[in-house]
């Protein structure tokens, strides 16, 4: 579990998380929605520490993270994977090189173990026999799918994905959300996932924190959601044309 | 105000890079490709550039020696000289600076914007020290081989000009590149080419590792990386001189 408290950060006097506190439990998908602009992704980076906060505490499974020294962070970002938006595979290192990165800088594994490991996590994602391919050389669907083999190769216990079906289409973002959901399930992992995608939402939104203007407005799963009153809410999921037909019928 | 800044950036970013390897097996693999990739596929235009500028400076030499009282192995003695002191340390620098520093900058700069740097950080490996460090270390290690290279086929482009032309005989050319020969000029040459290797590394690293923005400014990056890198070269080539030569 991680634990958020009263988080404050600003950028040249500009606050954007304006004291933002909540939980994000284990074995669960735990999205963080709002507008562009909002401040969930400078949330993300102040949990994975590639932004110092201001104010208040982060701790994962008790550990309190924001004062921890760097050499102790490094111990604990070896336990999160991460899946960017971009995917950010290096674009020099094949399909495999990429999923084998982690284990060549951390684990003592042999050769053997390690393609084992590699074949098992692409396996998991549904792209066997794209090894020796290059980032170039593949679908936006599939990079996704190698950065998620890449974040869960280490065995992490959290992970953290930064608008994952951004630029995918409906279809192939439903695939995604739904492998993400099942690693989730299927390695007990403690899941934060950032995005702005109402399908996301109703797709696998065990847990929502709704981000406005910088304070965290709104929790509740994505059954509440779509009965809830708030109108902030309401102004977000209902924004498009669809959505309000869906709504009326 | 902003110059003292960037300085005190650089120097930061130099205490992060100056760190243990998160792993040392991949920091052994990543100096031998940064040996390969910036050192030798530079040899091709370090070869092109020594031969033709070591055969320029021969006949410029020959040309203005129009003295008796001068004698015509001087030809050969300006030639080694100058390709031994200033050509091949300094100004093969500046032409590395050009060809590696931006392709430095331009390789982690577009990394930064990509997110690939905030990947590596989130995996828990010091970007700044896996990043630049081999770079650091494969180019003082492969500069030095460069010059060398360099120096030997500068003298053999004079050399060319004394065998193909009447200008200075090919035995007067080599009397004189082997006249007044100081080991210590090659000593002095090689520390500076190290130096040189440093600056450009760790200039065209900081540039790229602290772009912010998208591919303009992974392109503005480049053209800073070597442009600050010359300026560097030129500065510390005078500082050097002063302290080795005196």
């Amino acid at each position: 579990m991680i634990k958020v408290e009263n988080i404050v950060k600003s950028f040249d006097g500009n606050t954007v998380l304006k004291g933002i506190s909540t939980e994000f439990k284990t074995g669960i998908n735990n999205l963080i929605i709002g507008q562009s602009g909002s401040g969930k992704t400078v949330l993300m980076k102040t949990l994975l520490g590639l932004h110092q906060a201001d104010e208040g505490s982060i701790m994962f499974d008790g550990r309190e993270f924001t004062t921890m020294s760097e050499d102790v962070k490094k111990e604990i970002r070896k336990e999160i994977g991460m899946v960017f938006q971009g995917g950010a595979l290096f674009d020099s290192l094949t399909v495999q090189q990429n999923v084998m990165f982690p284990l060549n800088m951390f684990s003592e594994m042999s050769e053997a173990e390690k393609k084992e490991r590699v074949d098992f996590c692409l396996d998991k994602v549904n792209l066997e026999g794209k090894n020796d391919l290059y980032p170039s050389e593949i679908s936006g669907g599939m990079k996704k799918r190698v950065a998620i083999a890449r974040a869960i190769v280490l065995n992490p216990k959290y992970l953290f994905c930064d608008e994952p079906n951004s630029g995918l289409d409906p279809k192939t973002a439903i695939v995604i959300d739904n492998l993400i959901s099942e690693l989730t399930r299927e390695f007990n992992m403690t899941t934060v996932i950032n995005t702005h995608d109402m399908n996301s939402v109703i797709e696998i939104g065990d847990n929502i924190a709704f981000i406005y203007q910088g304070n965290l407005w709104w929790e509740g799963s994505n059954v509440d959601i779509l009965n809830t009153d708030n109108k902030e809410i309401n102004d977000f999921i209902y924004a498009t044309k669809l959505t309000r037909h869906l709504k009326k019928t | 105000m902003k110059f003292l800044s960037s300085i005190g950036k650089y120097v930061l970013l130099m205490f992060r890079v100056f760190r243990r390897p998160d792993s040392a097996r991949q920091f052994r693999i990543q100096v031998v490709t940064e040996i390969e990739q910036l050192g030798f596929a530079s040899v091709g235009i370090i070869a092109i550039i020594s031969i033709f500028m070591g055969a320029v400076v021969a006949i410029q030499t020959s040309y203005s020696i129009d003295s008796p009282l001068i004698p015509r192995y001087t030809v050969g003695y300006i030639t080694r000289s100058t390709i031994v002191l200033e050509f091949s340390p300094t100004i093969m620098s500046l032409i590395l600076a050009g060809k590696v520093g931006s392709r430095i900058a331009g390789e982690i700069g577009t990394m930064r914007v990509t997110e690939q740097i905030d990947a590596l950080e989130v995996m828990g490996i010091n970007p700044a020290s896996f990043l630049i460090l081999p770079k650091i270390v494969g180019a003082m290690l492969i500069f030095p081989v460069l010059i060398i290279i360099s120096m030997f086929l500068g003298i053999g482009g004079g050399y060319m000009v004394s065998y193909l032309t009447d200008m200075v005989s090919v035995e007067t050319f080599l009397y004189g590149v082997r006249s007044f020969f100081l080991p210590f000029e090659i000593y002095y040459a090689l520390s500076k080419s190290v130096v040189f290797a440093f600056l450009i590394t760790s200039v065209s690293g900081y540039f790229g590792y602290n772009v912010r923005g998208g591919a303009l400014e992974v392109g503005k990056a480049s053209t800073k990386a070597v442009v600050q890198s010359s300026i560097m070269i030129i500065l510390f080539n005078l500082i050097l001189t002063q302290l080795l030569m005196l």
